[in-house]
């Protein structure tokens, strides 16, 4: 399959965007059963790839992502086509057809199309970017296209689906304690979760605002930088948004070439107990490979890495018990109105309903931890818990240039298997939360695969790299770097990719 | 940490929650398990550490000083399950009189 770039750089030179549109939204129609988007509409998004045709016909110049096709969690706002963050919530009446319709662009989307990438179309999430499994959307779950029994992993699990299974070059996700990293992983793709204050908020539904980002799927290393490229940047209407230049990411990788000299922090809590020895051996075989290429390994301990989950649980929660007070059937939504109902059962009954059981269950844990009596224990403990994660990893950025972790403690789990203890779900973000808690920027990249037993094919393997804040340019180099000592391993791409249209897009398909 | 149905109710009536009785019930032995499990947090030394509400951005921006235009009311409005008067409509909550 032609990589993003390559398929901007033709539509620059004259390739046609509609095909490559046509291409991508016939690889959605055929895909359906995966479940991986919620909203599609064809006509549109060919009018924009038609009119991006046009303005190259009158030889006007193109932008980064010129026709490329690019899938959206349906967590951002976006004016021209509903935005249900997989809630009855925000439906007038609980149908997935009557979703939200916001009266404006993220700032990410409206950046997406100043870059000419086409929007093509709205991925399925966990309700409001709640969940690891993408079994908590209100409306169907997205099935891991390797294995249609398994999750892709949550909550930006459509987002990478469309990726992993060939329906759209790229894709936006979002990461509040590994929701891009850990359903790369779950899908073999590569995720990027930028750095805390990276990249704008404006439009992005907030779950948890302390640890919500906007980032990338893609293919390949250098695919996510091209995305990461188009979407990071100050934002006068994010007050929450750096305003240090972004970092130009795709530039500064070595191209053909790898880096050599990094030092590699290999951190010990992270390879304990409970960790599936095959993803074990796939993640130190990528230390292996950077250290042979000349790169220093340096072992060391990120000692209060077992607080992460408890720690995020509870700030996470709490926040988003705050953030969703805005649902509240007044302005916009579901709103459930008995007969004779004062205002506050207004508000009751409309969230009572429009929210679905993991939701509920995150607004209740937020709001005992921040209620009188229970502050000090709860949220202000763990706001003292986050100060020494992030100590542990200042401490370590001293010494070493990246850190290389596992991404998830398994390969991708059966759907159903985690649904009936939230603990036991919560518990697999082990390896992604305190990058999340310490506001870091982190990527998830192939590194291996399962052996094939009977009844489950091989399933792909994850490792993650954590770069120091704003350190997206080093995360790159280093991403790219493993990625190339790694491409002797030839590992294979979804078997649903290899049936995708795109997969067999080249120079004459789309040519016209 | 055991959380009472009574303490649930009282929790749901602050998040403005209406829950079914099968809800309350299974809120009960989640948020106990779960708070057993946070729990783990008093055993740590936080000496010296201070509580980390949220992550300095390194330059704070400053937009520049324009009026730029607000959103329009009927757009605001288009989606309001309920409108009168270019307003959002709402029960009455305040007696007359």
């Amino acid at each position: 399959m032609i990589s993003a770039r390559d398929l901007a750089e033709r539509v620059r030179s004259g390739a046609s965007a509609e095909h490559a549109a046509a291409a991508a939204l016939d690889s959605i129609g055929e895909q359906a059963g995966l479940g991986a988007f919620l909203h599609v509409d064809r006509e549109r998004a060919l009018a924009s790839a038609r009119a991006i045709d046009q303005r190259r016909a009158k030889g006007e110049p193109l932008g980064a992502l010129a026709g490329v096709p690019v899938a959206i969690k349906d967590l951002l706002a976006t004016r021209d086509a509903p935005t249900t963050c997989a809630s009855k919530m925000l439906t007038k009446d609980g149908r997935l057809e009557t979703g939200w319709r916001p009266p404006y662009d993220a700032t990410v989307i409206e950046r997406l199309r100043a870059a000419d990438a086409i929007l093509i179309g709205k991925t399925n999430l966990d309700e409001f970017a709640m969940g690891s499994s993408n079994e908590n959307s209100a409306f169907y779950p997205v099935k891991n296209p390797w294995d249609e029994a398994r999750a892709p992993g949550g909550s930006s699990g459509g987002s990478a689906a469309s990726v992993a299974a060939g329906l759209s070059w790229l894709a936006l996700g979002t990461d509040t304690g590994g929701s891009i990293r850990q359903p790369a992983a779950f899908c073999g793709v590569v995720g990027m979760k930028p750095s805390h204050g990276r990249v704008s908020r404006y439009g992005l539904v907030a779950f948890a605002s302390s640890l919500d980002v906007i980032g990338p799927f893609a293919n390949d290393v250098a695919d996510a930088a091209l995305l990461f490229d188009v979407i990071a940047g100050p934002d006068p209407r994010d007050s929450t948004c750096s305003s240090e230049d972004s970092a130009e990411c795709l530039a500064a990788l070595p191209h053909g070439d790898v880096v050599r000299g990094l030092r590699v922090g290999i951190p010990r809590e992270y390879f304990q107990a409970g960790l599936d020895p095959a993803v074990e051996v796939a993640v130190r075989r990528a230390a292996d490979r950077l250290a042979s290429a000349g790169n220093t390994l340096v072992p060391l301990s990120l000692p209060h890495t077992q607080y992460g989950v408890a720690t995020y649980y509870l700030l996470a929660t709490a926040e988003a018990s705050s953030n969703l007070a805005r649902f509240d059937g007044v302005r916009f939504g579901l709103r459930v109105e008995a007969p004779g109902a004062d205002l506050a059962q207004l508000y009751a009954q409309s969230r009572g309903q429009g929210f679905g059981a993991e939701v509920k269950r995150r607004i209740m844990l937020g709001t005992y931890a921040l209620s009188a009596g229970y502050y000090d224990a709860y949220y202000k403990r763990a706001q003292l818990a986050r100060a020494l994660i992030l100590e542990d990893f200042r401490a370590a950025f001293e010494e070493v240039d990246v850190l290389l972790t596992p991404v998830a403690p398994t390969p991708a789990f059966r759907l159903g298997e985690k649904t009936d203890d939230p603990l036991t779900m919560y518990l697999a973000d082990v390896y992604t939360l305190p990058a999340s808690l310490a506001g870091l920027p982190a990527i998830s990249l192939p590194c291996g695969m399962t052996a094939p037993e009977r009844g489950t094919p091989a399933l792909p393997i994850g490792c993650q790299l954590i770069a120091g804040a704003m350190q997206e340019r080093t995360l790159f180099r280093a991403a790219y770097t493993l990625e190339r000592l790694l491409a002797d391993l030839e590992l294979p791409s979804c078997p649903a990719r290899e049936r995708s249209r795109l997969h067999h897009f080249d120079a004459e398909g789309f040519g016209g | 940490m055991s959380i009472t149905i009574e303490e649930v109710e009282h929790v749901a009536r602050l998040a403005r929650l209406e829950l079914k009785a099968d809800e309350t019930e299974a809120l009960a032995a989640d948020l106990s398990k779960i708070l057993d499990y946070v729990a783990a947090l008093a055993e740590l030394d936080t000496q010296g550490a201070s509580p980390l509400s949220h992550l300095a951005v390194t330059q704070l921006p400053q937009r520049a000083d324009v009026v730029v235009a607000p959103l329009e009311r009927a757009t605001a409005l288009e989606e309001a399950p309920r409108a009168s008067d270019g307003a959002f409509a709402v029960p009455q909550f305040v007696e007359e009189g």
